[in-house]
């Protein structure tokens, strides 16, 4: 129940022009929202503050609401949908009805057992070392996977960035490299990626060499490892927009 | 060319045959004294031709005719067995082209071989053995391998598209090919309306399956690949319930007027036959699933059940007067999840290969005999009717695709783009269905039968030939992002990292359905089918053997050394090596792409890899297997690191499938056999689960009352059996280490499982609360305590 009513309160908090994005694309950043608080989109990467814990009686008040009428505050019905949906996934995960999500949680998914990234995929949900993350940072992270809509581009360039823009798509790749968060791939960074995703026929020669190459390819100013700005040249032929997006997540 | 090479040298079988048939014809006598086997056969041919009656009681007597049919089936079929090798020998070779055109290349070689010998071809087919043998196992191939999940969720959209397109297809055909046939120049007009009809109805059975292989390979959305795959699964159903209705209305119409009321009747039952049949499949799933619940003492009879059960569902409905495909598809389609839960691994394989063998031989059978008539004089050309056929079936087919999608597109979430619609209408390719019903065509209702034979043969070999071989190149170039061949090695990499990123966030956010009624019934299978139809004790599932299948021995050196040599896995890598560290050559970057692009794991994929001809080894699971291991390594490394791991707890629900065994046992004695399993690499323990599952179940209290850091989550809906615990996750590495030792040394019942969440359908209700276990930490966890027992292990 806690979790209906984050989203209760969630969308209750924000004021209708802006709300339909807010979440996904981070436009909720009008300083009336209560919600402004924990959704600083500019820097998509910071550890979520924590949420403040709903008082009891708004969570009950919540609770004998069906769920599946929120308010209102989403306008267009399919985002809102996902947002229900998503919410109705992370109650699901959460095993204990803590409210929260820990790796533990996000490790019991089966299909992410054997994805050769499943690790640094859920350490992607734990920014800084957090221990666990709530519906909000949840759905955070997910919104770099939403499609990129026409509307989208013609946006106020005063608003921040919204989460699924090429850039932002393309930076929460690299964050899966840079382990260390120093803005750079280095190229014992690059070897652990192609560790992970290398099948084990190819030896551990091959690989460093490999390694050695790929940074090579990428670097440009010589200091030996890939920087972000390297990183997205060398992607630049690609269709991110369409790689990294869920359609489920329009 | 392979394939030529191929051909000759497997027809050379055949005409090595043949030309010593020449020659024992052409010799005068019979040499009674011959008795080596490879003579056999021409013997047998002359003694079947030669007349002469041998009152004698000879020494050597031969009666080919007793063996043809047989004997010569059996020649067809391991000539296309052979010519199949061959056509997989050069790998490029299947990417070209479908291989239904192989197999109707070696039915027009075996029908020129037969046409010119002037040998009486055995009456392979009629009508009854076309529906009472080779149909069935053809059906059943394809329900049984559906998958079921996109299948559910698509459900919609597919039987839109799949009735209603056959239907138009049929009547659009028919009716315009019958305006044709009223201009007199074509010499048409003793063709009617019904017949045109019954024609129309027959060409239009599409057997699309072959260009699942093309989209396979292509990557295609899912939603698009079920259109395909529902199609080809529906659509020989529909079209052999209307061509039987057909049938009955051009007899009726031989004696008597057909009445307004008849076509009403026609079309009541149309929905009867086809709901019928649907009915009695489901039925006859249910009963099967029942009875293989208690099968596991003799599970050598659970293929036979499985086998028996779904073609009972077949005759049965046909006794009635039902769609038997119908029922034959959706017996298979309702009885497989139950049953893979139910049968012993070893039968689990055996159904599979079993089902996969019988279609092919089926329509290995069909397509040669395709072949064979052919080749031969039995045809009649008629260029306007041939012609027009072609070109309707194409019209009619592009029609019905973009009415009807346009149609469904105005309800579905997520339309069908043009392009996908383009792929349908070009996926139109007619198959062994089509040429088995025209094949049947009573030749007392249809005086111009040869004509329509040769029409659908035109439109099988067109459709099969050129849309099935240009398909693949059209798939990749509308797909664009397929034309940008020149990657680097980092587009290469982070690609790939970003399909994983993609499918591994998907996981994330579950499946989502859009049908209340899939959850209904989901809540409806967990809380009653699932109590009837399935065994108490969980059976092992594929992943378990499959975890067997590497030598656990060896798996468990690697996990202890923490190295995964890399000779673990004997796979031949030729990969060159590249020496120093200089400037990139083009070279370089292609060598390095190459290793990159062979070895880099394959994103899993939703739909299972389907290939009408035959089974694929799983990659999937050697490859998911691979990186379990590793990344419990690498669990274990993030564990020594000081990254809490949260303590696992084994949960007990009926969705869990193990991923290996236990690394010990609470009874030393259980230790042991299991040590024992480990040494002899037993391919299969019936016993084992069960052991674990009331050894899980006996520790429980007992870890209750020695950790006080346990907290007894609270027991969920589903009552005391899945009860389950978890360690709060310490927050100090020093109690997370010392949590750790204590754990090791208490017995602890850490069998490894996942739920198989791709299979058994996305979050529901029912699946929120039930439990899954978590086969990450078990398995961390399970090194450790594997670790304080490893003497045990060293000293076997």
């Amino acid at each position: 129940m806690e979790g209906i009513a984050s989203v209760l309160w969630f969308s209750g908090g924000c004021e209708p022009p802006e709300s339909r994005n807010w979440i996904f694309a981070g436009s909720c950043h009008s300083p009336s929202t209560p919600a402004n608080s924990t959704l600083r989109d500019d820097c998509p990467f910071q550890p979520p503050p924590a949420v403040p814990r709903l008082p009891g009686p708004l969570g009950r008040v919540s609770g004998a609401r069906p769920a599946a009428s929120p308010p209102t505050p989403f306008p267009p019905a399919v985002s809102q949908a996902s947002l229900l949906r998503l919410h109705h996934r992370f109650r699901a995960l959460d095993r204990n009805k803590k409210g929260y999500l820990s790796r533990m949680d996000l490790q019991q998914i089966g299909a992410l057992a054997v994805n050769p990234l499943g690790d640094r995929i859920i350490e992607s949900f734990f920014p800084n070392g957090s221990q666990r993350v709530d519906f909000p940072g949840f759905v955070r992270v997910l919104a770099h996977f939403r499609p990129v809509e026409d509307e989208d581009t013609d946006q106020d360039p005063k608003k921040p960035e919204p989460l699924n823009s090429r850039r932002n798509k393309l930076h929460y790749a690299f964050q899966l490299y840079d382990l260390d968060r120093d803005g750079k791939i280095s190229r014992h960074e690059m070897l652990q990626v192609l560790r992970l995703m290398v099948g084990v026929q190819v030896t551990e020669e091959q690989l460093e060499n490999i390694a050695d190459r790929t940074v090579q390819e990428a670097d440009e100013d010589g200091d030996g490892a890939v920087s972000f700005l390297e990183f997205t040249k060398s992607l630049e032929k690609m269709d991110v927009e369409q790689k990294m997006s869920i359609r489920i997540l329009k | 060319m392979a394939l030529q090479m191929f051909m000759t040298f497997g027809s050379w079988n055949c005409l090595l045959l043949l030309v010593a048939l020449e020659y024992s014809k052409a010799s005068s006598d019979v040499n009674e004294s011959a008795n080596s086997t490879a003579q056999h056969a021409p013997n047998a041919w002359f003694a079947a031709s030669s007349s002469e009656p041998d009152e004698r009681i000879s020494v050597f007597e031969l009666d080919y005719d007793y063996v043809q049919i047989p004997y010569e089936v059996t020649l067809w079929i391991l000539l296309a067995s052979l010519a199949k090798i061959g056509f997989h020998l050069y790998h490029k070779l299947p990417g070209l082209m479908p291989e239904s055109c192989l197999l109707i290349l070696v039915g027009a070689l075996v029908g020129g071989i037969i046409f010119g010998t002037d040998h009486k071809s055995p009456p392979v087919m009629d009508s009854s053995i076309y529906f009472l043998y080779l149909l069935p196992p053809i059906v059943l191939e394809g329900g049984y391998f559906m998958p079921t999940r996109p299948f559910f969720e698509n459900i919609g959209s597919i039987l839109w598209w799949a009735v209603l397109g056959a239907l138009i297809n049929a009547l659009g055909i028919g009716l315009s090919l019958y305006l044709i046939c009223q201009v007199q120049a074509f010499g048409l007009g003793d063709v009617n309306l019904l017949q045109n009809l019954l024609f129309g109805s027959l060409i239009s059975a599409v057997d699309p399956v072959a260009v699942l292989a093309v989209f396979e390979e292509a990557r295609v959305n899912e939603q698009l690949y079920m259109m395909i795959f529902g199609e080809a699964l529906l659509n020989d159903g529909i079209t052999v319930v209307l061509y039987n209705m057909l049938i009955a209305f051009t007899k009726m119409h031989k004696f008597e007027d057909i009445e307004p009321v008849d076509i009403l009747a026609g079309c009541a039952r149309f929905i009867i036959v086809g709901v019928g049949g649907v009915m009695f499949g489901i039925v006859f799933g249910f009963i099967s699933a029942f009875i293989t619940r208690f099968t596991q003492n003799i599970s050598a009879i659970e293929p036979l059940i499985v086998f028996m059960f779904s073609y009972l569902s077949y005759l049965a409905a046909e006794t009635l007067y039902l769609s038997g495909i119908l029922a034959i598809t959706a017996c298979a389609v309702t009885m497989k999840k139950y049953v893979e839960e139910n049968v012993s691994q070893t039968s689990y394989t055996t159904i599979k290969y079993f089902m996969k063998m019988l279609s092919s031989v089926s329509e290995t059978l069909i397509f040669i005999f395709m072949g064979v008539s052919t080749v031969g004089k039995n045809h009649e050309w008629n260029w306007a009717f041939i012609c027009f056929t072609l070109a309707f079936c194409q019209i009619w087919r592009a029609i019905s695709v973009f009415a009807l999608f346009y149609v469904s597109n105005q309800f579905r979430t997520f339309p069908f783009s043009i392009k996908d619609q383009c792929i349908i209408f070009y996926s139109g390719v007619r198959g062994a269905g089509s040429f088995s019903l025209a094949f049947l065509l009573p030749l007392s209702l249809f005086p111009r039968k040869k004509m329509f034979v040769t029409a659908t043969l035109v439109v099988i070999y067109f459709t099969v030939f050129i849309q099935g071989i240009t398909i693949g190149p059209l798939v990749r170039y509308l797909d664009v992002k397929k034309t940008n061949k020149k990657e680097s090695i980092n587009e290469e990499l982070h690609i790939r990292l970003m399909d994983h990123l993609k499918a591994g966030i998907e996981d994330v956010c579950g499946h989502w359905s859009h049908y209340q009624v899939r959850d209904k019934f989901k809540k409806f299978d967990h809380r009653y089918l699932r109590k009837i139809l399935i065994r108490e004790n969980l059976p092992k599932s594929s992943i378990v053997s499959l975890y067997k299948k590497l030598e656990m021995k060896q798996a468990i050196e690697m996990v202890e050394t923490g190295i995964l040599s890399s000779t673990a896995f004997s796979i031949p890598h030729q990969a060159q090596r590249i020496q120093g560290i200089k400037r990139l050559s083009p070279e370089d970057v292609e060598s390095i792409r190459d290793i990159l692009t062979c070895n880099m794991y394959q994103v899993r994929q939703r739909t299972l890899s389907y290939n009408k001809y035959n089974l694929k080894p799983q990659t999937s699971e050697k490859q998911a297997k691979e990186i379990l291991i590793r990344r419990q390594n690498t669990l274990r490394e993030s564990m020594r690191k000081g990254h809490s791991l949260p303590w696992g707890k084994p949960a007990g629900t009926k969705n869990i499938r193990y991923l290996s065994f236990p690394y010990g046992n609470p009874q030393s004695a259980g230790r042991d056999t299991r040590a024992a399993g480990f040494s002899d690499d037993d391919g299969s323990n019936p016993g084992s689960p069960s052991i674990t599952f009331s050894a899980h179940s006996r520790i429980r209290s007992l870890q209750k009352q020695q950790a006080p850091e346990i907290i007894p989550m609270k027991s969920l809906r589903r009552g005391g059996k899945t009860l389950s615990f978890g360690y709060q996750r310490s927050t100090s590495q020093e109690e997370h280490m010392g949590g750790s030792r204590r754990v090791a040394l208490r017995p602890k019942p850490p069998f490894h499982a996942v739920d198989e969440e791709g299979e058994s359908g996305g979050e529901s209700e029912g699946e929120a609360f039930a439990v899954r276990s978590r086969w990450t930490t078990d398995r961390g966890h399970g090194r450790d305590y594997h670790r304080s027992h490893s003497p045990l292990l060293q000293r076997k």
